[in-house]
């Protein structure tokens, strides 16, 4: 299997999983909800700072069926991180090895050691 | 596991803001390490899959659910700090656009929901790999037993937040007991997820898991043995 072909293969897993498979999650609270409610501290909750945006608590505003708004939502989200996180990698990542006029221009780099 | 604001004080907020600050930076240095232009194209997938599965929160009983945190399966599919980049951007998205997990606690989050998991699962990962023998089959248990232990260990590290920077007067006994006895059940779906995803992935192409890479090397030296004289 190419690299290619795993990593279109289990974003499209991830999509599924976010955009469809989501909406048969749990709606229980978790477990430190769960806790913060039997111990009597989930009261000093504050309102979210992030209330207004238009996904949150994992619903898209203005969507009034609940699957596609929570769907939407999760495919936006998966995309998002999908973005970040890639071009976070893409430029951390090391170069090469390349054809050689790149190795050596590798001297220059002045990383500081 | 998502912090909300207002369960820790402000310096307490403050404060693991900072250790997320600090153990970001490390990260940065050290995915240099671990990403190559092969590696790379799995870490967006990494985030990515780890976003989705924590929107598929699973019953654990009584009333009460759990989703994947995935510090020990990212650590294990693209090395500790990458994971830690990875599970970073999937806080900061959730807790901007989805306002889950407090924006105040975003430190708090990073700290425990990614850090702890990413180190102690890949601790507990390399630690059993040290001890196990060498074989590729077992790469996916091993995750899986990281990620068993990661979970209870951040709900514990949650617990002595909670007793430094709290809002409100808890005992820390009956807080710990509670945190940990819910995040061991967690824990089992954790280790399932991470089990099958690492499971995947290294039955179809090994050589891209970071976790796996040890393993591999020494099948090739054994290769090269059968093979007789190296060119």
């Amino acid at each position: 299997m190419s690299t290619r072909a795993l990593v279109v293969t289990g974003l499209l897993v991830a999509l599924l999983l976010a955009g469809v498979v989501s909406y048969y999650a749990s709606s229980s609270p978790d477990g430190l909800n769960r806790v913060a409610r039997d111990k009597g501290f989930s009261q000093t909750q504050t309102r979210h700072h992030a209330d207004g945006s238009p996904f949150a608590g994992y619903g898209t505003r203005g969507v009034g069926d609940r699957r596609v708004s929570k769907g939407v939502a999760g495919v936006v989200g998966s995309l998002v991180v999908l973005a970040l996180a890639g071009g976070v990698t893409l430029l951390v990542r090391r170069r090469g090895p390349r054809p050689e006029p790149r190795e050596e221009r590798a001297p220059v780099e002045h990383g500081g050691r | 596991m998502h912090v909300p604001d207002g369960f820790l004080d402000a310096p307490t907020s403050v404060a693991t803001g900072a250790v997320a600050v600090v153990a970001v930076g490390v990260a940065l240095r050290g995915a240099r390490r671990e990403l190559d232009d092969k590696t790379a194209p799995l870490a967006g997938l990494v985030a990515t899959f780890v976003f989705a599965t924590q929107m598929l929160n699973f019953p654990v009983g009584a009333g009460t659910s759990g989703h994947l945190l995935g510090g020990a399966l990212a650590a294990v599919l693209v090395g500790p700090s990458t994971a830690l980049l990875c599970m970073t951007v999937v806080f900061v998205v959730q807790a901007l656009l989805f306002a889950d997990g407090g924006i105040t606690a975003l430190g708090t989050n990073i700290d425990l929901m990614g850090l702890v998991t990413v180190v102690v699962g890949y601790l507990v990962f390399r630690g059993l790999q040290a001890v196990l023998p060498k074989r590729l089959s077992l790469v996916a248990p091993a995750a899986a037993a990281g990620a068993l232990i990661s979970v209870p260990v951040a709900a514990l590290c949650f617990t002595g937040l909670y007793a430094v920077g709290g809002q409100a007067d808890i005992p820390l006994g009956t807080l710990a007991a509670a945190m940990v006895g819910w995040h061991v059940l967690i824990g089992v779906g954790e280790a399932l997820i991470t089990g099958l995803a690492v499971g995947s992935i290294v039955a179809v192409r090994p050589d891209l898991v970071h976790g796996a890479r040890r393993v591999l090397e020494r099948r090739t030296l054994e290769v090269r043995t059968s093979h007789g004289a190296p060119t």
